[in-house]
């Protein structure tokens, strides 16, 4: 499977793809430098110039700092620390719990109950994007989506090393 | 001597093991399990000679057995009568190794392409080679989801297919059937709370010999299920498609030789096995992924169910996936709340197969498919939940309305890996739960017994996308070929006439990418005077939780009405309801008077429903994905001309200036929204607090224990029943070991027979708890 051009894949992850050749991106072979492309095309477009390891989430990403750490830093700047850590704890948080405040989202009895299910919304303290919303009970702890075993994907999935520096390993 | 033996002590003919090599299918299945144990590799098998030396040979073998089965089922669903069946293709089939591995498999409903696996092992482990002994020509069935099923309206077919005196196979199966007999109507009864009230029970029974149907089976299903005509078509398209699966067999020995049958049907599911695990790797990222998922059953009050059962659940299903660096991946629901005295609970086969629907359509969407997917696959179903509730007692009718939120956590999990690799094509929020179901039954519109759902909700919202909006209204979980059925044909099977079918705006969660939309249907109940009804949804959490900033689905909700004017409007050529776009400013209320039922409860025993009442059916939206206020402004004009979203949330949610021109076409002003959005992130700065300040507050709450009591209930089940979880509940909010909410009449219940038995301190006594 060859890959597809910087431009098409652009195109794809800014929503600006036809969809027939959406459909026929996702009914082919899985293109093996998609990673590589990915990153590139993403570290171009943010404002910094940590190395992006990871894209976690919409607008997040773990990178590597200069000093070798790795966090999970926004496309804004803002960085919410150690990319072990869920990052949601050095995020703001707004809960709706309260009828009215969940007809701001939904129309009457099309949302929950707000005694019974809560929703969490988090926002980037640098940008205020709403970067996730939970929906749970409430007194439910907040939500470590995703960890990733970063180590294990570089060395045995890519066959890389992550190494400090820009660029290096990869 | 053994009457199995002859003189010489050698087995009669008719008593020999039906195995290969003289072995009885136990003993295959021991060494089939036994050398997966040891080598890691499906039947021990490390090379593919097949493969390998002649593999144009080996994709033929494979082309010719998975054309044999698509042909079973595209002819054999015609044979059927039901429009769950026909219009719907709720149905599949599969061919299993001796050993009840799936080989190849149909299109239609693949969940239960592994619950037959289960069924056929079953039969197996029990010896049924002896007793009742498993011949050419024989048919077996099964619908009990602790043998091997997903829920009991689910009927299997299975037969053996032999070469000469040797067993070389099964073909399987399985329609979703109108009726199932149970103590309330319909085929996911929402009314049964234990097992002995799901229905009629087909526990892997011989129900046939020579190709043809026991007379006694017949009779059995006549009597025990309330549309006999559907059910008698439908076992007969079961066994055509077997049939057909057989035939197609023999003609792949007597073409390719019996010894490339053999190591074909080896090599071809190992080599599903490494397939799997190799795209895992090419798809996702190994790690940890945690999603866990809530759902609202309100039974509270409900009239028919017993006090111990008329309880509001609150569901907690909290997945784990976890994706190692070998590929392999395991998925856990530790934590999960108890199983209970309702239809909702789920078996470890129901979980397996929800598993393998969702996997089959994200990770190995193609036609290569088989049980070496299940090889590679580990779970843990923690015993007494409504994962695994152990109990023979448990009732299952209703197992979906579990399993389908519970699986939501599973899309969003590989789609955070998907992602982050850079396949966002292949991302997806949440699909939409499949609700609301309208069920019922009682006489039809021509005086015979019926028990009914409605499965048009098999297209209710595909979850947004990493590119695009879900699917609207073309949607469902469980069926990769989802159709919601003419109307014309579900008013000719039902005593229900369509007043409107159409969009239903604000149903699928806002987001930079909307949620697909449900869609909604009025009806009127025509010319049934005896007739139950009920709606099955969620209308107190968010089953369909988005991602990455977005919001969830809507939660459903009833507007039915009783004793209503229809008669008179359409007499007097009134206004009557067609949709109901806007619970504010509700049609139904405006155009039908009557005794509205316009609430929350979206899970009912069923209640008497006569001709010219009115049943509402609001279908489910989708997860969005992304923050609405990135929403680009030609979508949102979209939204507004299509009525998939409200004017007002318009404004509120995506922060859109918008006017109408003469022409009733909405415009979106783009510089004003931006300025608009702008304010509104300044606003969500001013109203937010830091999450550590926010687990102050909240601790707090939780130490005056000041939570709903189905709420507490959910907390203190699952910290009993898993301490993993416990663990990490009580180190998140730094709360002593011993720390449980306080009791309440219906909360509490510590010691194990209570767990066991279902049943809460303060209810009515049983055999259990003396």
């Amino acid at each position: 499977m060859s890959g597809y051009s910087k431009e098409t894949l652009e195109k794809l992850i800014d929503g600006r793809l036809p969809w027939n050749d959406v459909k026929q991106i996702m009914s082919s072979f899985k293109d093996p430098d998609r990673f590589d492309k990915i990153i590139e095309i993403l570290q171009e477009k943010v404002p910094w110039e940590e190395r992006i390891l990871l894209p976690l989430a919409l607008h997040l990403y773990i990178v590597e700092k200069k000093d070798g750490t790795r966090v999970v830093k926004c496309d804004c700047g803002f960085e919410f620390g150690d990319y072990h850590k869920n990052w949601k704890m050095e995020a703001l948080i707004y809960v709706r719990d309260t009828e009215e405040q969940m007809q701001e989202i939904y129309p009457p009895l099309m949302h929950s109950d707000p005694e019974v299910t809560v929703l969490r919304e988090y926002y980037c303290p640098g940008c205020k994007t709403q970067l996730e919303v939970e929906a749970v009970p409430p007194g439910y702890p907040v939500i470590f989506d995703f960890q990733p075993d970063l180590e294990a994907f570089y060395r045995d999935w890519l066959g890389k090393e992550i190494k400090g520096g820009n660029n290096a390993g990869i | 001597m053994s009457k199995f033996l002859d003189k010489k002590g050698r087995f009669k003919d008719e008593y020999r093991p039906i195995g290969w090599d003289g072995m009885t299918l136990k003993e295959m299945l021991e060494i089939s399990e036994r050398l997966f144990s040891e080598t890691s590799h499906y039947y021990g098998v490390k090379d593919f000679n097949l493969k390998n030396q002649d593999p144009i040979r080996y994709e033929k073998i494979f082309s010719k057995l998975r054309g044999g089965l698509v042909t079973a089922r595209e002819t054999a669903m015609n044979i059927s009568a039901s429009p769950i069946v026909q219009e719907l293709g709720e149905l599949c089939f599969a061919l299993y190794s001796p050993e009840g591995d799936s080989v190849a498999l149909s299109t239609g409903i693949i969940v239960h392409v592994h619950t037959m696996s289960d069924a056929i092992k079953f039969m197996i482990r029990n010896e049924y080679e002896s007793n009742p002994r498993i011949q050419p020509g024989d048919i077996f069935s099964n619908n009990i989801p602790k043998i091997g099923d997903v829920h009991n309206a689910d009927v299997q077919t299975i037969v053996p297919i032999f070469r000469e005196n040797e067993l070389v196979g099964w073909a399987g199966g399985v329609t979703h059937v109108m009726d199932i007999g149970a103590s309330t109507p319909g085929n996911v009864p929402v009314g049964p709370i234990s097992s002995y009230e799901d229905g009629l029970d087909l526990t892997a029974n011989k129900i046939g010999e020579n190709d043809i149907v026991y007379r006694d089976h017949e009779i059995r299903c006549e009597m025990g299920t309330r549309t006999p005509m559907f059910w008698k078509l439908d076992e007969r398209c079961r066994i055509a498609g077997c049939h057909m699966i057989r035939d197609a067999v023999e003609r792949v020995i007597r073409d390719e030789g019996i010894d490339a049958y053999k190591g074909f049907i080896r090599e071809v599911i190992e080599d599903g096995r490494r397939s799997f695990i190799n795209r895992i790797r090419e798809l996702l990222i190994p790690g940890k992924y945690f999603a866990p998922v809530f759902g609202f059953i309100p039974l509270k009050g409900e009239a028919g169910l017993p006090d111990y059962a008329a309880i509001d659940i609150l569901i907690h299903a909290p997945l784990e996936l976890n994706v190692g660096s070998d590929g392999k991946i395991n998925l856990s629901f530790d934590g999960t709340v108890k199983w209970g005295h309702h239809s909702f609970n789920c078996t470890p086969s129901a979980m397996q197969g929800a598993l393998w629907v969702l996997l089959t359509q994200m990770v190995i969407p193609n036609d290569k498919i088989n049980d070496g997917a299940y090889f590679a696959t580990s779970h843990y179903f923690p015993p007494y939940t409504l994962a695994n509730p152990v109990e023979k007692e448990a009732a299952t009718g209703a197992a979906w309305v579990f399993l389908i939120p519970a699986f939501t956590g599973l899309v969003r999990s590989l789609s955070r890996g998907m992602f982050a690799r850079g396949y966002v094509e292949e991302v997806m929020s949440s699909y939409a739960t499949t609700a609301n179901g309208l069920q019922g039954g009682g006489k039809d519109q021509y005086g015979n017994d019926i028990g009914m759902l409605s499965l048009e909700f098999s297209c209710v919202g595909g979850g947004a996308r990493g590119v695009c909006d879900g699917l609207d209204y073309a949607a469902a979980m469980w069926n990769p070929e989802a159709d919601m059925g003419d109307m014309e044909i579900w008013e000719l099977i039902m005593p229900l006439l369509y007043l409107g079918r159409r969009v239903k705006p604000n149903t699928g969660g806002l987001g930079k990418y909307r949620g697909g939309s449900g869609f909604q249907s009025v009806y009127c109940i025509w010319k049934s005077e005896d007739l139950v009804m009920q709606n099955i949804n969620d209308g107190g959490s968010y089953p369909s939780p988005g991602i990455f900033g977005g919001y969830p689905g809507a939660s459903g909700y009833r507007h039915n009405v009783l004793d209503t004017d229809l008669l008179e409007r359409f007499q007097q050529r009134m206004p009557y309801p067609i949709k109901e776009d806007d619970t504010a400013d509700s049609e139904i209320s405006k155009f039908c008077s009557g005794r509205h039922l316009f609430d929350n409860r979206t899970m009912n025993y069923p209640y008497r429903m006569r001709h010219s009442d009115l049943y509402y059916s609001p279908m489910n939206g989708a997860g969005g994905l992304g923050d609405p206020l990135e929403r680009g402004p030609e979508l949102i004009e979209k939204d507004l001309n299509g009525n998939f979203v409200l004017p007002r949330y318009a404004q509120r949610v995506y922060g859109a200036v918008t006017h109408q021109d003469e022409d009733g076409f909405w415009h979106v002003d783009a510089r004003a929204t931006e300025r608009l959005r702008q304010e509104m992130r300044e606003g969500r700065a001013s109203r937010a607090m830091p999450v550590k300040e926010f687990i102050t507050l909240e601790r707090e709450k939780i130490l005056s224990g000041d939570f709903r009591v189905e709420v507490k209930r959910m907390y203190n089940q699952s910290l009993e029943l898993s301490t993993s979880w416990r663990e990490w509940f009580l180190t998140f909010w730094d709360l002593p070991d011993d720390f449980r909410f306080t009791p309440t009449a219906e909360s509490h219940g510590s010691s194990p027979d209570i767990l066991r038995s279902g049943l809460r301190s303060g209810c009515r006594n049983t055999k259990a708890q003396e």
